[in-house]
C-alpha cells in the first residue's frame, strides 16, 4: 500500500490514475453506445436489452461499482493535477504562442466540466427519472419521448460534442501517460483517438437526431 | 538577405530581483544589422544603455554557439524565438528582416525558475534533478576499453538523441504547466538505454521524478509544446519512456537496501 501511495504522490502517478480510469470510462462509453444501437431494432429489442442488463445483478452492480470508483477518481485526480499545474506558473506570460497544442487539448478542463454537468443531468433523466418524461416500465418509451423534447435533445447533443472533444485528446494522451509508446505503433495512437472520438460522437448524436426526425418512434 | 539595417522596437521584461514585480520597458533600436545574433543585438542595446548611464539588461549566455544551454528567453511568445531547433544565441536578426519589427522579450516563466534579474532565471532546479540520480556509478581509474561492451547502433543512436538535451529549460518555458518532464525524461532515458545505466535505473527514475515534483514543476498533459520549442528536437517519446520506467519501478522495485554509509 505504501508503494501505491508514493506513486500517487508523483505527478506521473496521478496522471497514470487519470489515464487508467480513462480507459475504464472509454470502455464504458463504447459499450453504452453499442447497447443503445438496439433502439434502431425497435421497441422490443431495446427493452429486451435493458431487461438483459438487469438479469445478472452481480454483473450490473460490478460494472456500476467500477464506474462509481472510476468517475470520482478520474475527476478528483484531474482537478488536483490541474491545480498543481496552475501553481507551477504563478506569473503568466504577457504573450504566449502555442506552437502545436490542439484546441481539444486546451479545452480539456472545460469539456470535462461540461461532461460532468451532462452526466448528472443524464442520470437524473434516465436513471432516477427526476427530469423529463420517465416510464420505468418501458425504457424505449422514455428514450423516445425524452428526445422528442428539443431542450433535452439539445442537452444530449452538447454533452456528446464535449465527449468527442474530450476523447480526441484523452485517448491519445492515455497511451502516453501509461508509457505505451513504440515507434512502430505510435501513429496508430492518434488514428485510434480520431476513430474512437468520431465513432462515439456520431453514434451517440444519431439517437436524438433519429428520434427528432422520426426514424425511431 | 541584404546588409541593410532595419528599425525595431523591443519590449523587454525588466525585474530587479525575485521579489520585484517587474514590468516591460520599451526600447527603440534604429539600426539592427541582419547579421547580428539576437544576443548581439541585445549587447548593442546594452552598450547604449551603459553609455546613457542606465542599467543594462541582464540575460544568460555562455558559448554562443548553440551547445551549452545557458541562453534562453521567450521571444514573441516562443522560447528561443521564431526559428525552430535554434537557441537564442544562434537566432540571427535576419529572421526579423521582414518583420515583426515589434518584439516582446520575457524570461522563462516558472515557479521553479525564479527570476534573478530581468531575463536571467535561476535554473538550479535542473542541477538538483541531475544530482538526485542523473549519473552512473563507475569505478574510477584507467578508462575502460571502448569496445568491451557492445551496444547496438540503434540503441546508441537513441541514447544520443536523448543526450542531446542541453538543459536550457525551453521545455519548461513552453509547457502550459511549466513541467520539466521533457528535460527529466531525456536525462533518465539516455542513461536508462545503456548497459552502464542499468544498475541504478529503477532508483534513478524514482529519485529524479521525486526531485522534479519537489522543485515545483507541473505535470505533463501531453500537449507537446516542449518538443516543438526544444532547440535540440528532443522527442516526447522519452516522456512515455520515463512514465513506463517510473510505473514499472514503483510496482516492481525491491525496497531500498540500506546503504552502509
Amino acid at each position: 500500500m505504501e508503494r501505491a501511495l508514493t506513486l500517487y504522490q508523483t505527478t506521473i502517478g496521478k496522471k497514470a490514475v487519470v489515464a487508467l480510469t480513462g480507459v475504464i470510462l472509454v470502455g464504458f462509453v463504447v459499450g453504452h453506445m453499442l447497447g443503445n444501437m438496439n433502439a434502431y431494432a425497435g421497441e422490443e429489442a431495446f427493452n429486451g436489452y435493458a431487461a438483459a442488463l438487469r438479469e445478472v445483478p452481480a454483473l450490473l452492480w460490478g460494472a456500476r461499482l467500477l464506474l462509481l470508483i472510476a468517475f470520482p477518481l478520474h475527476i478528483y485526480t484531474a482537478i488536483s493535477l490541474a491545480r498543481l499545474n496552475r501553481s507551477a506558473r504563478p506569473q503568466r506570460y504577457a504573450r504566449k504562442v502555442d506552437l502545436v497544442t490542439s484546441q481539444p487539448a486546451k479545452w480539456m478542463p472545460y469539456t470535462g466540466l461540461i461532461l460532468l454537468a451532462y452526466l448528472l443531468f443524464h442520470l437524473a433523466h434516465l436513471t432516477f427519472g427526476w427530469a423529463g418524461p420517465f416510464n420505468p416500465e418501458n425504457p424505449f418509451d422514455t428514450f423516445v419521448r425524452g428526445f422528442q423534447d428539443p431542450a433535452i435533445s439539445a442537452a444530449y447533443i452538447v454533452g456528446n460534442l464535449a465527449l468527442g472533444l474530450h476523447l480526441f485528446h484523452g485517448v491519445w494522451s492515455m497511451f502516453q501517460s501509461l508509457g505505451a509508446s513504440h515507434p512502430k505503433y505510435d501513429r496508430f495512437r492518434t488514428d485510434l483517438a480520431v476513430f474512437l472520438s468520431a465513432i462515439i460522437t456520431v453514434g451517440n448524436l444519431s439517437f436524438p437526431i433519429a428520434v427528432m426526425f422520426g426514424f425511431i418512434q | 538577405m541584404s546588409d541593410k539595417t532595419f528599425k525595431m522596437t523591443l519590449h523587454v521584461w525588466r525585474q530587479n530581483g525575485p521579489k520585484d514585480t517587474g514590468r516591460f520597458e520599451r526600447y527603440e533600436c534604429p539600426e539592427v544589422n541582419p547579421h547580428m545574433s539576437f544576443l548581439e543585438m541585445l549587447d548593442d542595446l546594452n552598450e547604449r544603455l551603459i553609455e546613457e548611464g542606465k542599467e543594462p539588461i541582464s540575460f544568460d549566455h555562455d558559448c554562443r554557439e548553440g551547445i551549452c544551454g545557458a541562453c534562453g528567453m521567450v521571444i514573441n511568445g516562443v522560447p528561443h524565438g521564431p526559428q525552430r531547433l535554434t537557441t537564442t544565441c544562434q537566432l540571427h536578426m535576419r529572421q526579423f528582416e521582414k518583420g515583426p519589427y515589434e518584439v516582446w522579450i520575457e524570461p522563462f516563466r516558472a515557479a521553479a525558475f525564479p527570476v534573478i534579474k530581468d531575463l536571467a532565471v535561476d535554473r538550479g532546479a535542473f542541477d538538483r534533478i541531475i544530482s538526485a540520480g542523473g549519473y552512473i556509478s563507475v569505478r574510477t581509474g584507467s578508462a575502460p576499453e571502448a569496445n568491451d561492451q557492445l551496444i547496438p547502433k540503434k540503441i546508441a543512436d537513441r541514447a544520443m538523441d536523448a543526450a542531446e538535451c542541453i538543459g536550457c529549460g525551453a521545455c519548461v518555458a513552453a509547457c502550459p504547466n511549466a513541467s520539466a518532464s521533457l528535460f527529466t525524461s531525456a536525462k533518465i532515458t539516455h542513461l536508462g538505454l545503456l548497459p552502464q545505466g542499468q544498475p541504478e535505473r529503477q532508483d534513478r527514475v524514482r529519485k529524479m521524478v521525486a526531485q522534479h515534483d519537489a522543485e515545483g514543476f507541473g505535470g505533463c498533459t501531453n500537449h507537446r509544446e516542449c518538443e516543438a520549442a526544444c532547440p535540440k528536437g528532443i522527442s516526447v517519446d522519452f516522456i512515455a519512456q520515463m512514465n513506463r520506467d517510473l510505473l514499472k519501478a514503483m510496482i516492481t522495485a525491491k525496497d531500498d537496501v540500506p546503504s552502509r554509509d
